[in-house]
C-alpha cells in the first residue's frame, strides 16, 4: 500500500516536472512561435506573413509565461490537455490515437523479443562456453551494435523488397507489425539473451541446481522448477530498463516505416513548436515508464518475496 | 529442447501466415504529404490530389484552365464582376445538392482563412440562379486560376465546424472517404452519384509516409502501386526494377536563392550578377539533382508565357565574377575572401531541411562562393526563418524552391513576390516598370511581349538568383495502367487509371 502511495507521489513529480521543463524549453526555443506554427499548419510553399499573423491573432501567442503555464496545469487536473496549436484536433484524441498504435507496436517487439532472446540465452547458459553459446555471443554482440535505422532498411531490402513476403511500410494490418516490431526485437533480444545467458549460467552453477540433478529430476524439470523463475527476475528488471530504449527505437523505427505513433508525433510537434502536444506526449511518456517500473516492481515481488523486507 | 524451441517458432510462423496473406484489390497511393485534419486550407491538396474535393476551376497539363465545377465563366465589360454559371446535377457525397448558396458559403469560408483568395480585390461573392458572381475593387483577369487553387475546394455546408474549421470532408469527386485517419492514411471509395465518368478501380488509398527511402522501398516492393516524390538516386534504381515504371516531368517550380538587395553587399546589381556567374549550374542540376540541365532563367519552360528562349541565358564564369566584384572595390584578403572597407564579404545562406535537397545544394554553393572569395554560412532551419528573416530584415540569402503552378497563372505568385510583400520573393528590391507590366498582366492588358520584358527585367536586375528547374517523379506499378502525372500536382489522376489485364 504503502509502495502504492509512493508510485503516485513519485507521478504527480513526474508529471509537474515534465510540464515545467517541457514548457520552458519550448519556450526559450530560438525563433518566433507564430512562424513554426504557420509553418507546421500551412507547409513550406504557404507560409507567410499573413499566415503567421493570422496565426499569431488566433493563439494569443506571446503572453505572460507563468499564467500559461498555470493554465496548463489547472487543465491538466481537469484531464484536459489542450488542443494541437497546429490541427487544432484535442490532444488527449491524438495522442489516444497515436500511443495506441506505439503501444501495440511495442509490445508486440516486446512479446518478439522474448520469444527470441531468453530461450536462446538460457540454451545457452546451460552449456557455458558451449558452440551455441560462443555463437549467441556473436550475434548478440553483432545485433546490438547494428543501429536500428540500418537494421530497418536491411530488413525491408531483403524480406519485403526481395523475398517479398511482407509489406515494407505502412499500418492497419496484422502483417505491417512484422518488420517494425522484428527491427525493435531483435535489438532488445540481442540484450535480453544475455542477460538471459548469465543468469542461467549463474544459477546452473548453484548448490541447489546440482543438488535438483542428484535427486533425479530431468534437465527439462529442473530448468522449469527451479530455473525459470530464478531467471526472470533479472530478466523482467532489466526490461524495464529496455522501456527507455524502445521509446528511443520507437521513434526511429515509427519514421522509417510511417507508422502513426506518439514518437512520429512528438517529433512534428517539437519542429512545429506545438507546446501542448509536446507536454501532452512528454507527460504520457513520462506517466507511462513511472507505470511500466511499478508494474515491473510488483511482478519482480510476487517472483522474488525475498526482496519484499 | 532446442527441438522444441524450433517447432514453437515454426508453429507461431504457420499460423500467422494466412493473417498475412493479402487479397488486394485497392490501388495504394503513397506520398511525403501527412493529413493534418479535415480542414481543406491545410490539408485540401490532398483531398483535391486523391479525387475527393474539387475546385470550380481546372487545369490542364500546360497550366490552361478548363471547366471544374464551373462549367464557364465570364469577365463583366469593366472587369470588376465575374460570373461563374455552376455544374447542374452535381451531388456532395453526403445525398445534398451542390447550389449557388452552398459554394458562395465554401468560398466565403476559404476567403476568411490565409491563403491567395484572401489577398485578392473582393468585394462579394453572391449567389445566383444556376451561378455566382464575384464583384471586385479593381479588375483581375486571373480570378479564374485562383478559383482552381486547391483552397478554394467547394465542400459541402456540413464540412465545417460553427466557427469554418473544417470538420470532415464532403466533397463532389470522384472518390469519397470511407475513413480519415490522420496524421498517416485516408481510405476511399468510388462515389455512386458522382456527375462526371465513374472511375474504373473503386477502392483507393492513401499513406502519407515521410522517408522517401522507405516511399522507393514500398514502390520496389510492389506494396503500393502509385508512389510520388521519389529521390534522385531511387530513381535511377528504380529505373531497373522490373514491375515498376518511374514517371518524371518538368514541373514549374524553380530553385532559387532569394537574396536582400537592401544588403550593403548585395545592393548593385553588379554584385548579384557576380554570384550568379559563380554558381556552376550545370554541375548542381547533374550531380546534386541528377537533372540534364540547370536554370537559365527564372521561370521553367513549363511557365507557358513567362519563359523567354530568346533571353539571354545565366551563365557560369568564375574569372568574370571575381573582375565585376573587383570593380566594385572589393580586394582578395589573406585567407581568400574579399574585403572592402575593411568588411569581409561573408554572407549566411538560410535555407530547410523539408526539402532534402537544399541542404545538399547549400553546401555546393558554400564552395562555388568560396571560389570568387565571398564566404558562406549556411543555416538549415524551420522553412519560416525565411520570411521571417524576410520581415526583420536579418535575411542576407535564402535558397529555396518556389512553385509558381500552385496556382495554375503564376501571375499570382509573381504579384505577390515580386510586386507584394515578397515573403518568398524580391527583398528590398522593387522595379516601377515591372510593378506596371506586372499590375497590367494581372488586370488583363498585355500579352506574351509584356511577360516577356517582365521576365527579362528579373533576368537583369536578379533580384532572386535562378538555379535549377525542378522535376517530379513518381513510380506506377505495372499492375495498373493510365497513369499519367500532372505537372501542376492538382491531382493523382486515380480516376483514369485501371488495373492491367
Amino acid at each position: 500500500m504503502t509502495a502504492l502511495a509512493a508510485r503516485l507521489v513519485q507521478a504527480a513529480m513526474v508529471a509537474v516536472l515534465i510540464g515545467i521543463a517541457t514548457f520552458v524549453m519550448m519556450r526559450s526555443l530560438p525563433g518566433d512561435a507564430a512562424w513554426r506554427i504557420a509553418a507546421g499548419r500551412y507547409g513550406y510553399d504557404n507560409v507567410d506573413a499573413a499566415a503567421a499573423d493570422a496565426v499569431r491573432a488566433e493563439l494569443g501567442l506571446g503572453g505572460p509565461v507563468l499564467p500559461a503555464l498555470l493554465q496548463w496545469f489547472g487543465d491538466l487536473l481537469r484531464l484536459d490537455f489542450g488542443n494541437s496549436l497546429v490541427t487544432g484536433q484535442p490532444v488527449m484524441e491524438e495522442i489516444a490515437h497515436q500511443l495506441g498504435a506505439s503501444v501495440s507496436l511495442a509490445l508486440v517487439a516486446v512479446v518478439l523479443s522474448l520469444l527470441i532472446g531468453p530461450p536462446l540465452g538460457i540454451l545457452a547458459g546451460l552449456r557455458p562456453g558451449g558452440v551455441l553459446d560462443r555463437a549467441l555471443l556473436v550475434v548478440s554482440t553483432g545485433l546490438k551494435a547494428v543501429p536500428q535505422f540500418l537494421m530497418a532498411l536491411v530488413l525491408i531490402v531483403v524480406i519485403a523488397v526481395q523475398m517479398r513476403w511482407l509489406p515494407a511500410a505502412g499500418h492497419g494490418e496484422l502483417r505491417h507489425f512484422v518488420l517494425p516490431a522484428l527491427t525493435l526485437a531483435l535489438g532488445l533480444a540481442a540484450v535480453n539473451a544475455r542477460i538471459a545467458r548469465d543468469a542461467m549460467a549463474r544459477i546452473a552453477g548453484m548448490p541447489f541446481w546440482s543438488f535438483a540433478q542428484w535427486k533425479g529430476l530431468s534437465e527439462r524439470q529442473v530448468l522449469f522448477r527451479h530455473g525459470l523463475r530464478n531467471i526472470s527476475v533479472p530478466l523482467l528488471t532489466y526490461l524495464g530498463l529496455q522501456f527507455v530504449t524502445l521509446v528511443e527505437g520507437v521513434i526511429i523505427v515509427e519514421s522509417i516505416f510511417g507508422w502513426p505513433g506518439i514518437g512520429h508525433a512528438l517529433v512534428h510537434a517539437i519542429f512545429s513548436r506545438d507546446v501542448p502536444m509536446v507536454q501532452g506526449t512528454a507527460l504520457v511518456l513520462g506517466l507511462g515508464f513511472v507505470l511500466v517500473n511499478a508494474a515491473i516492481d510488483f511482478a519482480v515481488r510476487r517472483i522474488d518475496p525475498r526482496q519484499a523486507t | 529442447m532446442i527441438k522444441t524451441f524450433v517447432s514453437t517458432v515454426a508453429a507461431i510462423a504457420l499460423l500467422a501466415a494466412p493473417a498475412l496473406a493479402q487479397a488486394d484489390t485497392t490501388l495504394d497511393v503513397v506520398a511525403q504529404f501527412e493529413i493534418q485534419a479535415p480542414e481543406p486550407s491545410t490539408s485540401g491538396y490532398i483531398f483535391t490530389r486523391m479525387g475527393i474535393a474539387e475546385t470550380l476551376v481546372n487545369a490542364d497539363a500546360e497550366g490552361r484552365l478548363t471547366p471544374g465545377l464551373a462549367t464557364e465563366w465570364a469577365m463583366s465589360q469593366d472587369g470588376l464582376s465575374w460570373t461563374f454559371t455552376l455544374r447542374e446535377d452535381v451531388v456532395f457525397h453526403d445525398g445534398t445538392p451542390m447550389t449557388s448558396e452552398t459554394v458562395v458559403n465554401a468560398l466565403e469560408i476559404a476567403r476568411a482563412k490565409p491563403g491567395p483568395l484572401a489577398g485578392l480585390p473582393i468585394i462579394g461573392i453572391s449567389a445566383g440562379e444556376g451561378e455566382l458572381t464575384i464583384a471586385l475593387s479593381e479588375p483581375l483577369a486571373a480570378l479564374p486560376a485562383f478559383l482552381a487553387e486547391y483552397r478554394s475546394q467547394i465542400l459541402a455546408p456540413a464540412s465545417y465546424g460553427p466557427d469554418g474549421a473544417g470538420v470532415q470532408i464532403i466533397g463532389t469527386g470522384p472518390y469519397r472517404i470511407t475513413d480519415l485517419q490522420p496524421p498517416l492514411s485516408l481510405d476511399a471509395t468510388a462515389f455512386e452519384g458522382y456527375w462526371g465518368a465513374a472511375p474504373q478501380i473503386a477502392d483507393v488509398s492513401y499513406s502519407g509516409v515521410s522517408r522517401v527511402e522507405t516511399r522507393a522501398l514500398m514502390a520496389e516492393s510492389g506494396e503500393a502501386e502509385f508512389v510520388f516524390g521519389l529521390d534522385p538516386a531511387s530513381v535511377s534504381r528504380l529505373g531497373m526494377v522490373e514491375g515498376t515504371e518511374v514517371l518524371s516531368v518538368a514541373i514549374p517550380r524553380t530553385l532559387l536563392i532569394k537574396v536582400n538587395a537592401g544588403h550593403p553587399f548585395l545592393s548593385e546589381p553588379a554584385a548579384r550578377r557576380a554570384l550568379s556567374l559563380a554558381i556552376d549550374r550545370a554541375g548542381i542540376a547533374t550531380a546534386v539533382l541528377r537533372y540534364p540541365e540547370g536554370a537559365t532563367q527564372l521561370f521553367p519552360p513549363s511557365v507557358e508565357g513567362w519563359h523567354d528562349e530568346s533571353l539571354t541565358p545565366l551563365s557560369y564564369d568564375v574569372a568574370q565574377a571575381r573582375e565585376i566584384l573587383a570593380g566594385l572595390g572589393w580586394q582578395e584578403g589573406a585567407d581568400g575572401i574579399l574585403t572592402r572597407d575593411g568588411e569581409r564579404f561573408a554572407l549566411t545562406l538560410t535555407t530547410y531541411p523539408d526539402r532534402p535537397e537544399l541542404p545538399l545544394v547549400a553546401a555546393v554553393l558554400e564552395q562555388q562562393f568560396r571560389a570568387i572569395g565571398v564566404e558562406l554560412t549556411i543555416n538549415t532551419t524551420n522553412s519560416s526563418e525565411i520570411p521571417a528573416g524576410h520581415q526583420d530584415g536579418s535575411l542576407d540569402l535564402g535558397l529555396l524552391a518556389r512553385n509558381f503552378g500552385l496556382i495554375p497563372d503564376p501571375i499570382g505568385t509573381v504579384l505577390g513576390d515580386y510586386v507584394g510583400n515578397g515573403d518568398w520573393g524580391a527583398m528590398n528590391w522593387s522595379n516601377d516598370t515591372f510593378a506596371t507590366l506586372v499590375r497590367g498582366i494581372a488586370r488583363g492588358e498585355g500579352g506574351v511581349a509584356e511577360r516577356a520584358e517582365a521576365a527579362a527585367i528579373l533576368q537583369a536586375d536578379l533580384p532572386i538568383i535562378p538555379i535549377a528547374w525542378y522535376r517530379q517523379t513518381l513510380a506506377v506499378s505495372d499492375r495498373v495502367e493510365g497513369a499519367t502525372i500532372d505537372p501542376f500536382e492538382r491531382s493523382f489522376g486515380l480516376q483514369d487509371m485501371r488495373w492491367a489485364e
